[in-house]
């Protein structure tokens, strides 16, 4: 094995990863190098294979052929969710997924990074360091006053925060983000720019986003995918400067 | 309502069964205060079948396996107590012998391996959790490693109880085929058809049935609970935060399981019998409904469902036996249009939305296509 592309300075490193289902090509000989600390913005048109790279890196979807490499040293294609979990990649989905008959907190709580396995969870008590972390991430995501309140009666952007929230209980190192204002006010969207901008300072992100005007706030590197493989790459004006992008994607 | 629910239940659940064995044992016959020994009885199967309602939510209620096979359990913890009730009858059969009548008639001529240990009662009980323990450890590493979930489990559920039904119909199982076991004489030494035994009986049945009340609802509202609440409402999600819902829910299935033998080993010196009736899938779709009934997902409302469903069954299979199926049909059906959460959902300002019957699992992978 000789190892393959830049490799110190590299945190996720797909190569050459490509899914086929029923035919169809979801991903195409995908290839995309992520810094350790880089926040990067993934934008394309429906069907561009944005959540299906998500699922292979979050080991939702094995992929037919290539490698995806995360911190220069394991091959994620092996591994299944909770032990890609475990090792750092937090997800966050489309359509808010959060526990909606529990708590705010207990929400919180279960996603604070720790001890995984059935004998701890049946012996665990809330110690206080966890109980200062979640207080924390109740300011981070300003639901402190909704602590109490089950998750299920949330309005829409704030299930959104709440899993933002769960994600910051992992800790992780990378975060993947799946279109995370869809459906937000102008606000909203605003105040998740500037929450993105936040954790990135420690922590590197992938954004999937259809959102132009949001990815502009973000002022990131952008990949733009189209048919499963990358496009273009650069900055927002860079790519959407690209005659290739603007035919399809923001023209046509 | 919700503080009082728990002390409620263990008073009316010990304090009944020591108000039924005491009108019992401390009345003389013709008294209008007297409770009739068969009544015991009833109210003691009615409470085994609570522990068998119990074990059903604990997985249906808080992991979300709808166990449509639960009774298999049940029946092998009362087929362990069935064969130590066996081989206390040694020499009082109709055939006299030391080996139980069945394995007479089929000319064997001694004991088969497995009925080795039965003879002592503590064998039989540990067997009793053991053998529905392991088979559910078995069964559920294999179906929730490889990701069986919703109505293919189950269905498999169904399955695994009707092949049991088949097995032990079989004579040459060793387990007396259709006839299955009975004409017990004693448990412990003591005579089954005394009513001290009988009341006795009816106490411990409830004791246990409180005791893994209290167990359930430790573990329910344990951090492991809200782990497994977590995995019914949205599986896939708890795996993207690092846990492995299969584990979780081999834990508590396999628990359930243990339970619900236990249930049934106390159940077979009450009822007198064991066969492989109890193997059938009605059965166990029987308990589902109790726990509907009463409401999935609280642990009172499991055993409220069970004991009612129970004496609606003893009186219209008594009065109007033709209409039982109906009725129960009718029960059911009317149960989930018009109270999905049970009777425990009537109460005043009881909590909660009707948790999604629909995992999040099909939410995610129609997200997931291209």
């Amino acid at each position: 094995m000789t190892a393959v592309g830049p490799v110190s300075d590299t945190l996720l490193y797909l190569d050459g990863v490509s899914v086929s289902f029923d035919g169809f090509r979801a991903l195409n000989n995908l290839s995309l190098v992520l810094a350790p600390g880089e926040m990067r913005a993934v934008i394309g048109p429906n069907g561009a294979g944005k959540t299906t790279m998500m699922d292979v890196i979050t080991g939702k979807t094995r992929p037919d052929a290539g490698r995806v490499v995360y911190a220069a040293s394991t091959d994620l294609t092996r591994l299944d969710e909770p032990a890609i979990a475990s090792l750092g990649i937090g997800r966050k989905f489309q359509k808010p997924t959060v526990f909606e008959m529990h708590t705010v907190g207990d929400n919180l709580l279960l996603a604070l990074s720790g001890d995984r396995r059935p004998w701890f969870a049946l012996g665990a008590r809330q110690t206080t360091e966890e109980q200062a972390r979640i207080e924390g991430i109740l300011d981070t995501t300003r639901l402190r006053e909704h602590r109490g309140r089950r998750a299920g009666d949330l309005s829409h952007g704030q299930k959104q925060w709440l899993e933002i929230g769960m994600l910051l209980a992992q800790d992780p190192r990378l975060l993947l983000v799946d279109e995370p204002v869809a459906g937000m006010t102008d606000a909203e969207t605003e105040q998740t720019a500037e929450l993105l901008r936040e954790i990135n300072r420690t922590r590197s992100v992938v954004v999937v986003e259809h959102d132009m005007a949001f990815v502009r706030a973000l002022d990131v590197k952008v990949t733009v995918l189209h048919e499963g493989s990358v496009l273009s790459e650069g900055t927002i004006d860079h790519v959407s400067g690209d005659p290739r992008v603007i035919e399809v994607y923001l023209g046509r | 309502m919700r503080g009082i629910a728990t002390p409620a239940t263990l008073l009316l659940v010990l304090g009944g069964a020591l108000l039924l064995a005491g009108l019992n044992l401390g009345t003389a016959a013709g008294s209008a205060l007297h409770v009739p020994t068969y009544v015991v009885s009833l109210v003691g199967k009615y409470l085994c079948f609570a522990i068998l309602a119990l074990a059903v939510d604990l997985v249906w209620g808080f992991a979300g396996i709808l166990s449509l096979g639960h009774a298999a359990f049940f029946a092998l913890g009362g087929y362990a107590m069935g064969m130590y009730l066996m081989l206390q009858i040694a020499g009082r059969g109709q055939y006299g012998a030391a080996l139980p009548d069945f394995m007479v008639f089929l000319n064997w001529q001694s004991l088969p391996w497995y009925w080795y240990g039965f003879g002592q009662f503590p064998f039989a009980a540990l067997m009793a959790m053991l053998v529905p323990g392991l088979l559910a450890l078995v069964f559920g590493w294999l179906a929730f490693r490889s990701r069986v979930t919703g109505v293919y489990l189950s269905i498999i559920t169904q399955a695994l109880t009707y092949a049991l039904l088949l097995a032990f119909f079989r004579n040459d199982m060793g387990f007396g085929g259709n006839n299955g076991l009975t004409d017990f004489k004693e448990i412990l030494g003591a005579p089954l058809s005394s009513d001290g035994t009988r009341s006795g009986l009816l106490l411990v049945t409830a004791a246990l049935l409180c005791a893994l009340y209290l167990l359930a609802r430790w573990l329910t509202r344990s951090r492991f609970g809200k782990v497994l609440i977590a995995v019914r409402d949205s599986e896939s999600r708890t795996r993207f935060l690092g846990y492995r819902p299969e584990s979780y829910k081999l834990v508590v299935w396999t628990l359930s399981a243990v339970m619900a033998g236990l249930g049934g080993a106390l159940y077979v010196p009450q009822v007198g019998i064991i066969n492989p009736g109890e193997f059938a899938p009605a059965n166990s779709i029987e308990a589902v409904i109790w726990v509907a009934v009463g409401g999935r997902g609280t642990l009172h409302g499991a055993i409220l469902g069970a004991v009612l469903v129970n004496l609606a069954k003893t009186y219209f299979t008594g009065q109007l036996p033709e209409l039982w199926l109906f009725a129960l049909g009718g029960l059911f059906i009317a149960v989930t249009l018009f109270l999905p959460r049970g009777i425990m959902g009537l109460r005043p300002g009881s909590p909660v939305p009707k948790p999604p019957v629909v995992s999040e699992e099909s939410a995610v992978s129609r997200e997931a296509t291209p």
